[in-house]
């Protein structure tokens, strides 16, 4: 790979996260080229780059899923290089085959990278095979509810479903017993096909009140590696993350150098360049297992870069230029704390529904050590089309407990109106005694399902 | 004249659908009858799929929407003339 300096990048995102990436060039000198939407032509993306193409119509398959109208944005615009940003296209191997294609540089791994790490039935056998330890469970997919039952028995109740073809919740089912497997089988292929178009199912042992840790790794195209640390993504709800911290409560300098060296292993394995996440769940007895490649740059990343002092996008631009990693692992330092509040447009007293609309008086907090990633303003119209993340605020100090007060005082500062949003969710939850003393799992916000 | 009616309406902003998934066959036509709490259409909003339900049997008597139209919070999506 030679190294060549990018002149102007094509962002191939919405939202918080196009914005950030446009900081991120702008303080390189990089010109830089948004895309949007017919229902994002007010959009802050649009007003901060250099240029901006429409890309089609509201829904996502007809513009930021639509890899010909984007392709075209970025060769019509004579950009070197296409960041995807998280979610949409990110971790679509075909979106950076087509880029290589059309000689752009894909801001990311490989496609065949892309492909592996997304293929989880696959990355398993590879990763067992490698003694690299992953959740015990069946090998690979799920042929029979025979199969099931006998892989279920071998690893124990409770066991887990999960769909071989994505995340976010869909396609998972837990059962405790032959029973509940039998009727968990049928309720979570259809759901897995519904939502990946795959109805694939593979089983693992459920692990009790996990912790779900996650290493930071960048990596450079001549097969240098570190990690950055970890990030503690335990608040989660219907498997989303809501509060994410670096470095986490839980982990000691021991257990961070073994999660940072099997995860930088995995990289290695699969090939790896540029920046992403190795996830693990930590059982209460420090026992981690392996769970997958996030191939993108992710929601959380300020929390490690707040506590390691690296711009994670800018050392994405950097590598995927074709330069070499500018630190040792040695030269990594966690310095303080970090806190990170997902604000969403969602109503957390009617069940976190969706809560689009016009934004009509809005107070961002700020002051020390807290940082807003966010694309609305006042009179902004949340439109229904996209994620309801609106905005992340990310706070530092130099320990734990002054960070939970700082994130206290940012929340009570920070007023939207028109819309609701989850920042009463979050204050309730920076109140909480387990919380504060940093005891959680990934099952902490299931107490808070009940009191309204 | 007579019968009475009812109209499904939307919880919120959103985009309509008269299917559970692309491809699939629309959930309900004009002149199907509908038992109570059968899923008649969809609404996404922010990613988000939420099911609508027939609050009581019925026959769906209009459909107001066209698939994939945007929606408002409260706005009126299939009336269901009761049985």
């Amino acid at each position: 790979m030679t190294e060549s300096k990018f002149n102007k990048i094509l962002i191939a995102n919405r939202g918080e996260i196009a914005v950030r990436i446009i900081r991120a060039c702008k303080e390189m000198g990089i010109k830089t080229v948004a895309v949007f939407s017919d229902a994002d032509a007010d959009a802050l993306q649009v007003k901060y780059a250099d240029e901006a193409v429409n890309i089609g119509p509201a829904l996502s398959r007809k513009s930021y899923l639509n890899m010909d109208n984007i392709i075209q944005a970025a060769t019509g615009t004579k950009v070197d290089a296409v960041h995807p940003g998280y979610g949409f296209l990110s971790e679509n191997a075909d979106f950076a085959k087509a880029c290589v294609d059309n000689n752009l540089v894909f801001i990311g791994p490989s496609a065949e990278c892309i492909a592996a790490s997304g293929n989880k039935s696959a990355a398993r056998k590879t990763l067992m095979a490698l003694g690299i330890s992953i959740i015990p469970g069946s090998d690979d997919i799920i042929s029979s509810p025979e199969e099931a039952f006998e892989v279920a028995m071998d690893v124990g109740y409770p066991v887990i479903l999960k769909a071989s073809g994505g995340g976010g919740g869909r396609g998972m089912r837990i059962a405790n017993d032959q029973n509940e497997l039998a009727d968990a089988l049928a309720v979570a292929s259809g759901e897995a096909r519904a939502a990946f178009g795959n109805p694939d199912l593979y089983l693992e042992k459920y692990i009790e009140k996990p912790r779900h840790i996650e290493i930071q790794i960048i990596g450079d195209h001549f097969g240098n590696y570190i990690h950055l640390g970890e990030r503690e993504c335990s608040i989660q709800m219907r498997y989303q993350k809501l509060i994410e911290e670096s470095p986490s409560p839980f982990v000691d300098e021991a257990l961070r150098n073994k999660l940072g060296e099997t995860a930088i292993q995995v990289a290695r394995l699969i090939g790896y360049t540029n920046a992403g996440t190795m996830e693990f769940l930590v059982d209460k007895n420090k026992n981690f297992y392996f769970m997958e490649v996030n191939a993108r740059i992710q929601v959380e990343h300020p929390v490690t870069e707040l506590v390691t002092g690296l711009d994670i996008v800018q050392q994405q631009i950097l590598l995927a230029q074709g330069e070499k990693l500018p630190l040792r692992q040695d030269e990594i330092r966690l310095n303080g704390w970090s806190l990170e509040c997902r604000i969403n447009a969602a109503d957390p007293a009617d069940n976190f529904m969706p809560s689009p609309g016009e934004i009509q008086k809005l107070i961002l907090p700020n002051g020390p050590g807290v940082r807003v990633d966010t694309h609305i303003y006042n009179h902004y119209v949340i439109s229904p089309f996209y994620d309801s993340l609106i905005g992340k605020l990310v706070v530092w100090a130099k320990d734990r407990d002054m960070a939970i007060k700082r994130m206290q005082r940012a929340l009570s500062e920070f007023q939207i109106e028109g819309i609701k949003s989850t920042i009463p969710f979050h204050q309730r939850v920076f109140q909480d005694e387990d919380f504060i003393r940093g005891d959680i799992d990934t099952h902490f916000l299931e107490k808070f399902a009940d009191l309204r | 004249m007579g019968s009475k009616t009812y109209k499904v309406t939307s919880p919120v902003m959103g985009t309509f659908y008269r299917a559970s998934a692309p491809g699939e066959k629309p959930l309900v036509e004009v002149g199907q009858k509908v038992n109570a709490a059968e899923v008649v259409c969809m609404i996404e909003s922010m990613k988000i799929f939420t099911e609508l339900r027939a609050d009581q049997p019925g026959t769906v008597k209009k459909i107001l929407v066209e698939n994939e139209e945007p929606v408002m919070k409260n706005q009126e999506l299939i009336e269901i003339e009761i049985a």
